[in-house]
């Protein structure tokens, strides 16, 4: 039963609860931040902090509009992350988390510059430094408990349940809410779609959202490549031992011709 | 000039013995303060210069290796052979220089070894690490009868000339996929990396890439070390180098323009924007200049214009690696706001690598039986 959530920023107040909450859960400490200008704190994810609210300011029709974005872990149903991970340290599980397993993790990095929404963050202050990134508080959900985020948020822009029910609530809420919503659902195709999707009052590239994200799932595109190297092993190895046998043959026949 | 006249200690050779040991000393550092301390890598910006100049120009510098040595161990192209002891050394050291780049790249070095055990398929880059595993065994046995031989084990190194020609196409095949596949890692970066550089093709163009910078890297370490060395070469491996050259250098010609046309269209590397300016550079530097200086009457048989050409050609190939690992994707990275210039220990650390590797050269010039080939010839 693959788990989903709604993020809907008409609701979102930017208490900024489910930053709290994921920081205690998941026992993340602090980083020095730095002041942006915003009330957005820290300015951008960070090895510490695998949550935040962005305030963002835009305007429609002159007057001015204050939005709150929660960013995390999108949670793609088909991770890039996942899929180029050679150890296999990150994994999708079947209720819907991607999760990393730092044992197996050699630090190359390579899951930071998949990520078509640039999530997984370094420890790089550390000497022998992990990923980390938002969990989707994998073993809460394991356990049949509400994610800490969700379980906070006082005014229901998350909305936690079954992928299929989310979906469907996402285009209820976009369908009825005409006018009110812009028409596009965050997440639902953006690679390939995502467990945790958006809907919106504000366009979603005013609001710093990723919009090049291309909207099929990456991973078919390198395994485009690696699948064809089972035919290309027979390929070349046939080339070499002809090329070997035709070129000897010639050879022997030059050294034997005027015989 | 006899091997052993070659000086260790020449003014050049100190040099390189300064840089490697700024070098050894940067890598400590590194090792002992960790990546943040020691680089200006980040979290917009995961992969430096040390992915793009030591890895993906260390291995690009080494396919001059499988190269040579189908030419004469598959090809039976007798001519080749005495530059297919350099060649081989060459791709050696390039790999060697990859994976100790890699190491120091990596946030968890004693887990290098992971890929091993730890399979995921799925993943280019376990395809990758694999093949460094698999590839550096088999350059290392393709490798060994120059040592075999400086220690009087000639019944060694007659075994593996008996294999040497299985051992050959499996290395060719290592290195195809190797070359293609470090290629096809870019390949998950649609939508991020400029469409200049991000083409389907990527693995491919790797691939025809790496065997031009291949081609010049022995043409031109065989000039290098002819002239060092005092040791006479036959023109004709540089005119039939050169030849080579121009093929491959006008297949990559066309097949740059038909990622071109078929990616961003034609328009899109006169846009005038920085990357569009770095694609011209690489293209001018790497593919038209070469072409069109190898192409004149006789143009194959003037050494200094092969020089210049494998100047070039290798040029324009590093920088080709550099626009796909930086340039390319900078604007996409830096969207945050963060920027990423190379710390001097990354500097240091690159520099003396390279120094590592010609140096380690030189020495195999004056210590191991690398330039003559008579004794390999009748096995």
């Amino acid at each position: 039963m693959p788990k989903s959530v709604l993020v809907d920023l008409t609701r979102c107040i930017g208490c900024r609860g489910c930053q709290v909450a994921c920081k205690s859960w998941n026992e993340r400490g602090v980083k020095k931040t730095v002041e942006s200008g915003t009330f957005t704190n820290p300015p951008d994810l960070n090895s510490e902090c695998y949550t935040n609210i962005r305030f963002v300011e835009t305007t429609q029709g002159n007057k001015p509009v204050w939005s709150f974005v929660k960013s995390q872990c999108l949670h793609c149903h088909d991770p890039a992350c996942v899929s180029v991970c050679p150890v296999a340290a990150l994994r999708k599980t079947p209720e819907g988390p991607v999760t990393y397993e730092a044992e197996r993790c050699i630090g190359c990095r390579y899951c930071m510059l998949a990520c078509p929404f640039q999530i997984p963050k370094y420890e790089w202050e550390k000497l022998l430094p992990i990923v980390q990134k938002c969990t989707f508080c994998a073993e809460r959900i394991k356990d049949g408990v509400t994610p800490a985020c969700i379980k906070t948020c006082p005014t229901g822009t998350l909305v936690y349940g079954e992928r299929e029910d989310i979906l469907a609530m996402a285009k209820a809420r976009v369908e009825k809410g005409k006018g009110k919503y812009v028409p596009h659902i965050y997440g639902e195709k953006e690679a390939g779609g995502t467990s945790w999707i958006y809907v919106s009052a504000v366009p979603f590239a005013d609001l710093g959202f990723r919009m090049q994200v291309p909207l099929h799932a990456l991973p078919p595109l390198t395994w485009n490549y690696i699948s064809q190297i089972p035919y290309i092993i027979p390929g070349v190895f046939a080339f070499g031992v002809g090329s070997w046998y035709v070129t000897r043959r010639k050879e022997v026949q030059e050294k034997e011709g005027p015989r | 000039m006899k091997q052993s006249d070659i000086k260790t200690w020449t003014p050049g050779t100190i040099l390189l013995a300064v840089f490697m040991l700024l070098g050894g000393a940067a890598a400590l550092y590194r090792l002992g303060a960790g990546l943040g301390a020691t680089t200006n890598l980040g979290d917009s910006f995961p992969w430096g210069m040390w992915l793009g100049v030591d890895v993906l120009g260390g291995v690009a510098m080494a396919a001059g290796g499988f190269m040579i040595a189908s030419l004469v161990y598959v090809f039976h192209l007798e001519k080749y052979r005495p530059v297919v002891r350099p060649a081989i050394l060459t791709a050696f050291l390039g790999y060697l220089l990859a994976i100790v780049a890699l190491l120091l790249d990596i946030g968890q070095p004693h887990r290098l070894w992971h890929p091993a055990i730890m399979w995921q398929v799925h993943s280019v880059m376990w395809v990758v690490g694999i093949h460094v595993i698999l590839y550096t065994t088999t350059l290392a046995l393709e490798f060994s009868p120059m040592l075999f031989e400086r220690l009087g084990m000639t019944g060694a190194s007659r075994a593996v000339y008996r294999i040497m020609v299985p051992v050959v196409i499996f290395g060719a095949l290592l290195s195809v996929l190797h070359q293609s596949s470090l290629g096809a890692v870019f390949l998950i970066s649609e939508g991020r990396m400029s469409p200049l550089w991000y083409s389907p093709e990527i693995p491919k163009l790797f691939l025809v890439s790496a065997m031009m910078m291949g081609l010049s890297m022995v043409s031109l370490e065989t000039m290098i070390s002819s002239r060092a060395f005092e040791h006479e070469v036959d023109p004709g491996i540089f005119s039939g180098l050169a030849r080579m050259s121009l093929w491959v250098i006008g297949f990559y010609f066309i097949y740059k323009l038909y990622a071109l046309v078929a990616g961003p269209g034609i328009g899109a590397a006169f846009a005038g924007s920085t990357e569009a300016n770095m694609y011209l550079l690489e293209m001018i530097i790497g593919v038209v200049l070469p072409f069109v200086l190898l192409i004149g009457k006789g143009a194959r048989e003037r050494m200094g214009t092969i020089r210049i050409v494998n100047i070039l050609v290798i040029s324009g190939v590093m920088l080709n690696r550099l626009n796909v690992s930086i340039f390319g994707l900078y604007r996409d990275q830096a969207s945050g706001g963060a920027k990423y210039f190379p710390s001097l220990v990354e500097f240091v650390l690159s520099i003396a690598l390279v120094s590592f590797a010609i140096f380690c050269f030189k020495m195999a010039a004056k210590h191991l039986p690398l330039l003559d080939s008579g004794t390999e010839a009748k096995h």
